[in-house]
């Protein structure tokens, strides 16, 4: 019998992965951070490779491009990179309550250009009422507009299971089309819509970027005490890990889902009303600038938590005007950052393997028993 | 006039075609591949500048270049690039077991980022004014047709007057459909894909399977990209040409149900729906952009129509999404 | 046979995170011969055979296969060693046929579904097996699932074969079958490994039994030379009184009235069919039956989780003696009603549980959205939580810790807990000791007729036809969706029972 056999190989393996659910907080976060720091500055490599800068070159156009020359009192990189934040941050705490309910919500794109789109045109078409009037109308309308966009997926998802995923991603892109429809309309056959001088949003201390970051932040503390505090980010939360467990205790699943997305969209709709009515007074397909995108894995990245992702907001859009600029500055084309920003992210979530798994190297282990 | 409707039909569907045909792969070792828009710009960048190279080391004289390396090395070059991007993906999803979703997305943030940045760069090499570069010559070898094509009149127009690309892609779906279903990989695959512990305990190397199925439906998603630029733009790159087909390619694969012989069809349908606009006469280009919405329309319909169907065979994968490792309990 | 033995495992330990899973254990088998692992649930059985199958590998110790050291890293080693396991939970794929799922995975020569089925009609033949090799495995019973299994072990051609808790799910007269056909393949010369943790099994099978405690081995004794208390003693540790009390009821009135009811699955598949019965205050009513065939749809049924064609579900109150139909009403509505009805479900972290919440979110579950205020009330939960600790002495880090990390014993305490502090008038649980110790078993158990005495009606689903006649005091036995009978705990064999969980089953065909 035993000849027959086909031997295996006679080898023990020389590395084995274990799952460990016991690393200390602070040691998980150590690992993270370096991992960021680790992937920015191969990314630098790279870029001073094929720009041929040197290293203080390629930072000083990294930090200066960021964040402007602070240290002569001008502001206004500065406060433009806090509206970068404050906008993708928008759209991640929109999408977050939808994945805590595993529900992939890949529709901010679509949901917030909604709420551009309407804020747009009530901008244009009621330039004759009251100010606070449009104020409020726009503000509604276009709330309206991105909880819309948000609720057509998920009564499909509620009552035939519809693979959200999909079906939001398309929404973004009739959602483009109707965007790029109105452009040409509005814009009587031309492709740029001009600017609308009504209907823009208050500035508040002369800087008009200032309420999207106030707004945000505001955004931000509620979407911490919804999820973590409310019987409804309770609800979101059971739904996500278990719908069975949902349905043994009579939380009603549907309307759960058909509730957080019209929540989601309703967000995604304010980042998108931020845009056009409160900086770039106009709208084209490009507004939202694929941020809906970068959005999903910011949420991921901050692991649900609004001041984790608030972190990983500000280091990613830092890596990717950074860069932006370095390569702009160089004759580079602008599209490096989109490799930065891919590279980075993809570092850190590759990072979560050395928190939630260890390696033992077998080998050393033998030999140390002989 | 029908004809031509039908001939564009098929050359807009032939990279969705690419791009579903690996998707169904990758799906089927049960990884949902996000990535595939971004890995289609890289199999198309990756050709073009193999193209760019070569071109440029015949000096430009398309009496210097060899048809068959003209073609080869393109070829070459985009599966190259593209089994890269798959070889990243698996590596963070089967190894490093990343969320599929998280890495998808970033790996088409990256993949886009390399075909505009290289794009870019190559124009600006040959100091081009918009953001574009073009290889008619290669593109000649790519599109050389049947000689005798013109000859059969409509027969001829309507099934014989494609590149070699449209056919390989047809044939690379019914061989991976053969693959899948009449073989013991295709088995194999298939086990790995609705449940990976009971493949391992069957003595199947699951990693290695999700790993060749994602690089390999990878590799002929990006031959996708590279069919686009060489056959279907006339070997014109420009940035963000290709669009979003990468995500049409993904919903295509719902719609064929998981099955690559039905994806040869829905290409098609698709590539007509994307080419109705155009065919349709007098209309102003505000409707246009409406009529745009057309596939996507479509695309939500046929999503919701296949969840209606609760056959079991017409089910996804039933570990597609979930990450795989042996010693959970 | 060779003197050497088939298998012998050296001092193996194995650790998952800081929980040791098997400690120094040793264990050798022969050829021809039938070897039990007796012990209780979470003592290390399945661990320690999923090592010599390849799924998980050792952290220290050897492997000796007929006399050679090996190293065994992948299942397809182990297949390479003639080693075969049969799961628990099998290891089939649902969309695949019969013959698909049995050839999977084996390299050798050209595909050729056609050619293979046919030299899996021969081990059919040879072993005497029933097995209609085109279905698909998600339209077969549990025993035909298990059938698969063993025929795909024996069709790599397995010298040794290891089958874990095989009976858990088979009748009586199933598990007879089962029991002829191992045996016969012990005297064809293979080496047979069995998992259990009933005794009579042990008793009635093997030729020698190995003992773990823990995780650690305790011993090896010859079957003919034991006694089912010896090997309790050296499963438990000490002596263990294995009786369950069992008080008669008093003033047992009508609580639960189910009449008629029918009830289909997604797919249209009758699941439940005309089904009646009436459970009383102050009694365990049991229900018996082959796994999947209604048991869970029954459960859900009353507590408003299944939609119903037909029938009513009527529920006498205690307090106010009126009638209620439950018929078609969700658990909010129910419990709105002012019906206090408390369910363990089967699946505990599935369904009962949410695995990632720690134990006080899991107290809230049933209770979070009483109160008109949007945000949740984290006190009363909390000092439940450690009440339930306290009580049923609950073995965890804190109230804070998810409950997915908590041991199948502690999750179950925690569930049950939670059911009965809500002070119910009928309590339902299905399968409540799967997977549990010893001990924590009796505790449930202990805490079931509790309930009783207090008056609950309560409704037992088990798999344990022991267990159920020793606890019950009427067991109702279902198959393929209908009652078959009805019979008084007391005076009631086992037999007679299995013959009732396979009498329906020849009907419906």
């Amino acid at each position: 019998m035993t000849n027959e056999m086909i031997k295996p190989h006679h080898k023990e393996p020389l590395i084995h992965i274990v799952k460990r659910d016991d690393m200390v907080w602070w040691k998980a976060w150590l690992i993270r951070i370096a991992t960021i720091i680790v992937a920015v500055f191969a990314v630098g490599g790279i870029s001073m490779l094929l720009t041929g800068n040197d290293f203080s070159q390629t930072y000083e156009t990294f930090y200066r491009g960021v964040l402007g020359r602070l240290d002569e009192g001008n502001t206004t990189m500065l406060w433009q990179y806090l509206q970068d934040v404050a906008i993708l941050l928008c759209l991640a705490l929109a999408l977050t309550p939808a994945f805590k309910m595993r529900f992939w919500n890949c529709g901010a794109e679509g949901q917030a250009l909604m709420g551009g789109l309407a804020a747009m045109i009530c901008m244009r078409e009621l330039g004759e009422l009251p100010y606070w009037a449009q104020i409020i109308i726009i503000v509604v309308t276009s709330i309206l507009a991105g909880a819309l966009w948000g609720f057509i997926p998920a009564i499909f998802k509620a009552f035939f299971n519809t693979n959200e995923t999909l079906f939001t991603l398309m929404m973004n892109y009739i959602a483009i089309q109707l965007v790029a429809y109105y452009v040409v309309v509005g814009s009587n056959g031309n492709t740029v819509l001009p600017t609308s001088s009504s209907g823009n949003l208050p500035i508040i201390a002369e800087n008009e970027y200032l309420l999207n970051v106030l707004v945000v932040a505001v955004l931000s503390v509620i979407a911490f005490f919804y999820l973590k505090y409310s019987k409804h980010g309770y609800e979101i939360s059971v739904v996500g890990e278990s719908q069975n467990t949902a349905r043994y205790i009579g939380i009603n699943v549907k309307k759960v889902i058909i509730r957080t997305m019209l929540i989601s969209g309703a967000v995604c709709g304010i980042a998108g009303m931020l845009l056009v009515a409160g900086t770039d007074h106009s709208i084209n397909t490009n507004t939202i600038e694929g941020q809906g995108f970068t959005a999903i894995m910011i949420s991921w990245l901050g692991q649900f938590n609004p001041f984790i992702m608030m972190l990983m907001t500000a280091v990613v859009i830092f890596v990717g005007n950074g860069f932006g600029k370095v390569t702009e500055r160089s004759n580079l084309d602008k599209s490096f950052a989109d490799i930065a920003t891919g590279i980075v992210i993809l570092c850190v979530v590759g990072c979560e393997f050395f928190i939630h798994y260890s390696i033992k190297f077998r080998s050393s282990k033998k030999e140390a028993k002989k | 006039m029908i004809i031509a409707f039908f001939c564009r039909a098929v050359l807009l569907g032939v990279p969705l075609l690419y791009g579903s045909t690996g998707e169904i792969v990758t799906e089927k070792s049960g990884h949902l591949n996000l990535g595939i828009p971004g890995i289609m710009y890289v199999g198309a960048i990756s050709g073009v500048c193999g193209s760019f190279i070569y071109e440029h080391l015949c000096n430009n004289d398309i009496a210097n270049m060899n048809p068959f390396l003209a073609v080869l090395i393109p070829f070459f070059c985009s599966v190259l690039g593209s089994v890269f991007m798959g070889l990243l993906y698996s590596f963070f999803t089967v190894t490093l077991r990343v969320n599929q979703n998280v890495t998808g997305l970033a790996i088409t943030t990256f993949g886009i980022g390399i075909g505009n940045f290289f794009g870019a760069s190559i124009a600006k090499l040959v100091e081009s004014e918009i953001t574009s570069v073009t290889l008619s010559k290669t593109s000649s070898f790519f599109c050389a047709k049947l000689p005798f094509a013109d000859k059969l009149g409509w027969f001829g127009k309507l099934f014989l007057s494609f590149d070699f690309m449209t056919y390989l892609a047809i044939a690379i779906a019914i061989a991976a459909s053969i693959v899948l279903n009449r073989t013991r990989v295709g088995l194999n695959l298939r086990a790995v894909g609705e449940n990976p512990a009971t493949a391992d305990a069957a003595g199947i190397n699951v990693i290695r399977y999700k790993y060749l199925a994602t690089c390999i439906g990878s590799a002929i998603a990006g031959l996708g990209g590279l069919q686009y630029v060489m056959a279907y733009a006339d070997g014109v790159w420009s940035n963000n040409a290709f669009g979003d087909r990468g995500w049409m390619a993904i919903a295509l694969v719902i719609f064929a149900l998981w099955k690559p012989s039905v994806a040869i069809l829905g290409s098609f349908l698709f590539g007509a729906l994307c080419n109705a606009p155009t065919f349709v006469k007098g209309l102003g280009t505000d409707a246009m952009k409406l009529f745009e919405m057309l596939p996507y329309v479509v695309t939500i319909i046929v999503l919701v129509f296949t969840s209606m169907r609760k056959k079991r065979e017409h089910q996804p994968p039933e570990s597609l999404g979930l990450n795989y490792f042996r010693e959970d309990r | 046979m060779s003197a050497v033995p088939a298998i012998e495992l050296r001092s193996i330990t194995k650790t998952f995170g800081k929980v040791v899973a098997n400690k120094n254990v040793n264990l050798s088998a022969n050829h021809g011969e039938i070897l039990s692992i007796l012990g209780e649930n979470g003592s290390g059985k399945t661990t320690l055979m999923n090592m010599i199958s390849g799924i998980y590998f050792p952290d220290e110790g050897h492997i000796f296969i007929n006399g050679e050291e090996t190293v065994i890293t992948s299942p397809k080693d182990a297949f390479a060693y003639k080693i075969g396991m049969i799961h628990q939970h099998f290891k089939l794929v649902d969309v695949f046929s019969a013959a698909e799922n049995i050839v999977l995975g084996i390299e050798d020569g050209a595909y050729n579904l056609k050619r293979s089925t046919e030299e899996i009609r021969e081990i059919c033949d040879k072993y005497g097996f029933e097995l209609d090799l085109d279905k698909k495995v998600y339209t077969m019973s549990v025993s035909e699932k298990q059938t698969v299994e063993i025929i795909k072990v024996l069709y790599r051609g397995a010298d040794i074969l290891i089958l874990d808790e095989p009976t858990a799910v088979l009748t009586p007269q199933e598990t007879e079958k089962l029991f002829k056909v191992l045996r016969s393949m012990r005297d064809a010369g293979k080496c047979i490994i069995i998992i259990t943790h009933k005794l009579h099994e042990v008793l009635s099978l093997s030729d020698r039994v190995s003992v773990l405690r823990k995780g650690e081995y305790v011993g090896t004794v010859k079957t003919c030379d034991t006694s089912e208390s010896e090997l309790t003693e050296m499963m438990v540790g000490k002596k263990v009184e294995l009786n369950i009390h069992r008080a008669e009821p008093n003033d047992a009135k009508l609580r639960l009235c189910v009449s008629n009811i029918t009830c289909t699955d997604r797919q249209g598949t009758v699941v439940l069919d005309d089904v009646s019965f009436e459970a009383y205050s102050g009694e365990i009513l049991g229900i018996a039956g082959i796994a999947g065939s209604g048991q869970r749809e029954l459960l859900e049924s009353i507590a408003g989780l299944q939609h119903l064609n037909c029938g009513e579900i009527i529920y006498y109150d205690p307090e106010t003696g009126e009638e209620e139909n439950l018929r078609d009403k969700t658990p909010v509505q129910i419990r709105d009603m002012g019906v206090r009805l408390s369910f363990v479900p089967e699946d505990r972290l599935g369904m009962g549980l949410v695995g990632n919440m720690d134990i006080v979110d899991n107290m809230m579950l049933r209770s979070y959205s009483k109160g008109h205020s949007v945000f949740l009330r984290r006190k009363d939960p909390r000092d439940l939580a450690e009440r339930i600790i306290n009580d049923l002495e609950v073995v965890t880090p804190g109230a804070n810790t998810p409950v997915r990390r908590l041991s199948g014993g502690n999750v179950q305490k925690v569930l049950v807990g939670r059911e009965i502090a809500a002070s119910p008038t009928v309590l339902m649980v299905a399968y409540p000791v799967r997977g549990l110790d010893i001990n924590s078993s009796y505790l449930i158990y202990n805490l079931l007729n509790e309930q009783k005495e207090k008056g609950v009606c309560v409704i037992f689903v088990g798999e344990d036809l022991d267990v159920l006649l020793a606890l019950c005091d009427r067991i109702m036995v279902i198959g393929s969706g209908r009652i078959t009978g009805c019979v008084d705990a007391r005076g009631t064999t086992k037999e007679q029972i299995g013959l009732l969980m396979t009498k329906s089953r020849e009907d419906v065909r």
